[in-house]
């Protein structure tokens, strides 16, 4: 079943005076459980694909239907909805809210969700020990390590059960250990059924992935089943 | 909602130095309000606490001509004004909030009365028998006017303590004559206040207004009034009015029921008009409530700058959390959301400042009133407005902010870290 699928979508910035094509006809379609990595150098238009696909961003032209629903002409506050209800974020650098700890953090997205409070915490909680840091509820982000946050900051992506996990460069400010720790997680709810789309120049994270696309100069080339082979 | 003040409290709690310095403005601007307001208040409250405790809930009504008090001592008996009638007095007391009225003769410049050596330049006047009991003045030694004293035209006084003091100097005036022209009157009693009251004087004007009673009065019966003056002089009237604040309307209904009955003919420029004590309190207060109005814009300018200074920290605090901002948006919270929570903190941060500049408002009145006796009074209604004009000062200079950070693209602002 196909959850998301771009059409044509082209993506135009002013540069300037003149427009500049960032995403030329790009066409994606991700399926439910699909484990995809988007792999290009930077100013390939790879981030601002995933702004489009995470509803940060709307397209020039083309079209976007994500879980059936075309998201044409939508606004603002759509947007934000359709982004709190289908997509969970993973940034590169986590931004977790300084002065909450894991709990909270967490349970953010519900807020907006209008969960209530009590529900709000089991279900974070929950989540944290899905990533294994069932003993850092109550931690704040500075006491914990970078690894350690980006785990919570999986843990807020996955506890409104979006229909797409969006990670990009989820382990980019980390080091080897960590990264791998984190990417055993995201293996992990994969194979639990999770779609997961990632955006990353590392060979090696891409390598997990079972799809990669290679993205360059705003085109999307070629379709990769399987990771392994980084050849572009 | 709670969740939004609470995380408005966090906001203010981290950056205490600079919170404060933002609150100074609003700080500034409500206590000096405060501070005005409480003087004005408490210089009303002594004024009504000086007229209710002098016993003068009384209202005088007389007659003026062309806007001015007409006075028998410089002027002639005016022949189109008719005297007042028992029954017209009967009508006045029928006035609702009227409780007694008195129709008395006065004479405010006086000439030729003498005890011994001494003359006496204070007040005369010919009172009938209500205007003791309407004044509430009491027997203070000797006795008061008897209805013989009335009706056989007997040569009887009373003074009043202040001219016992300055026309008998230390003497028991009871017994003592005084001399009129050729005809001698015997004071048969003093009389005074029913309680004694020393209102609280501040200023030259208070003086006036309570407490000169400059060489006090002599009063007589009014049946005898044209043997001392003439006959057929119209009458000044006294009303005893309930409470002072039907003061101003029962002296206007009499006013205007005088002027009816008691003007012969039309564009003779006579009318009668009402005085009461707290209407001159009034014109009082009013000088000095301009210049406290004055002042309380003066401080609403305060205020105003207080109010660009929230609005200043409130967009350097957007700018500050651009990422936290564009987080929240990324995770789905709608505008509103962002809109409310900065407001918010902007209102809970006026709040505060206003709450603080209540306190420091009353504390700066009683240090006033301390120092310079001036009194005060706390207004709670003015100390409510203070904290909600606060709070929407907060919302108003807050909106600009608010708007900025609740309409950034998410995107700029998770790049800009």
């Amino acid at each position: 079943m196909s959850i998301l699928k771009l059409t044509d979508i082209c993506k135009d910035y002013i540069q300037g005076k003149e427009p500049v094509r960032v995403l030329k006809n790009v066409c994606l379609e991700v399926e439910q459980g699909d484990y995809i990595a988007i792999m290009g150098p930077s100013g390939s238009g790879k981030s601002t694909l995933m702004n489009i696909i995470g509803c940060l961003d709307v397209p020039t032209s083309g079209e976007y239907v994500l879980d059936g629903k075309n998201l044409h002409d939508l606004k603002d506050d759509d947007l934000a909805e359709v982004r709190n209800k289908y997509i969970g974020f993973v940034f590169q650098s986590y931004y977790l809210m300084p002065k909450m700890d894991a709990v909270d953090n967490v349970a953010l997205p519900l807020l907006y969700a209008d969960v209530p409070l009590k529900e709000r915490r089991e279900r974070a909680a929950e989540s944290l020990g899905v990533v294994g840091l069932e003993d850092r509820i109550h931690f704040l982000p500075n006491q914990m390590s970078g690894g350690q946050c980006q785990r919570v900051a999986i843990a807020r992506a996955m506890v409104t059960k979006p229909a797409l996990l969006l990670a990009d460069e989820p382990t980019g400010a980390l080091d080897t250990k960590s990264g791998a720790q984190v990417m055993d997680i995201f293996d992990k709810l994969s194979a639990d059924g999770m779609t997961i789309l990632m955006i990353t120049h590392d060979p090696d994270i891409a390598k997990r992935a079972k799809k990669v696309y290679h993205i360059l100069d705003g085109e999307l080339l070629t379709t990769q089943t399987g990771g392994g082979e980084d050849e572009a | 909602m709670l969740e939004n003040i609470h995380l408005a409290f966090e906001g203010i709690w981290s950056h205490k130095l600079r919170s404060i310095l933002t609150m100074l403005g609003i700080i500034i601007g409500i206590a000096a309000i405060i501070t005005i307001v409480s003087t004005i208040k408490g210089t009303n409250e002594q004024i009504k606490e000086n007229l209710i405790g002098a016993g003068n809930n009384v209202v005088t009504v007389s007659l003026n001509q062309n806007g001015n008090e007409y006075d028998l001592s410089w002027n002639p008996l005016p022949d189109t004004v008719r005297v007042i009638s028992e029954e017209t007095r009967q009508e006045l007391e029928n006035i609702s909030g009227a409780e007694e009225v008195s129709l008395y003769y006065s004479r405010s410049y006086t000439d030729g009365f003498f005890y011994l050596d001494t003359a006496f330049n204070g007040n005369v006047l010919g009172v009938d028998r209500h205007y003791f009991s309407a004044y509430g003045m009491q027997i203070r030694s000797g006795r008061g006017f008897t209805g013989k004293d009335y009706t056989e035209f007997r040569k009887v006084a009373l003074v009043d303590s202040t001219a016992a003091k300055s026309l008998f100097s230390g003497v028991d005036p009871v017994g003592k004559e005084i001399e009129f022209g050729s005809d001698v009157y015997t004071v048969v009693g003093v009389i005074g206040p029913a309680e004694e009251f020393t209102p609280t004087i501040n200023s030259l004007n208070d003086y006036y207004l309570y407490a000169n009673d400059g060489s006090g009065s002599i009063y007589f019966p009014d049946s005898i009034w044209p043997a001392l003056y003439q006959f057929d002089e119209p009458q000044c009237v006294a009303i005893k009015v309930k409470n002072t604040d039907v003061m101003a309307s029962v002296g206007k209904k009499a006013a205007d029921l005088l002027t009816e009955k008691q003007i012969i003919g039309t564009d003779t420029g006579f009318d009668y008009r009402s005085a009461d004590m707290l209407e001159q309190a009034q014109q009082l207060q009013n000088m000095s409530k301009s210049t406290n109005t004055q002042l309380v814009w003066i401080a609403s300018i305060s205020l105003l700058v207080g109010g660009i200074g929230v609005m200043n920290i409130m967009l350097v605090s957007v700018t500050e959390r651009t990422s936290e901002i564009g987080l929240k948006k990324a995770l789905g919270a709608k505008k509103k959301r962002i809109l409310l929570q900065f407001l918010t903190e902007a209102a809970v941060l006026t709040s505060i400042g206003g709450i603080i500049g209540v306190l420091t408002g009353i504390g700066l009145a009683e240090l006033i009133s301390g120092l310079m006796q001036i009194p005060v009074a706390i207004s709670a209604p003015a100390i409510i407005i203070a904290v909600v004009f606060s709070t929407l000062i907060g919302v108003i200079f807050g909106l600009l902010p608010a708007t900025k950070a609740a309409n950034l693209n998410p995107i700029d602002a998770l790049r800009r870290v």
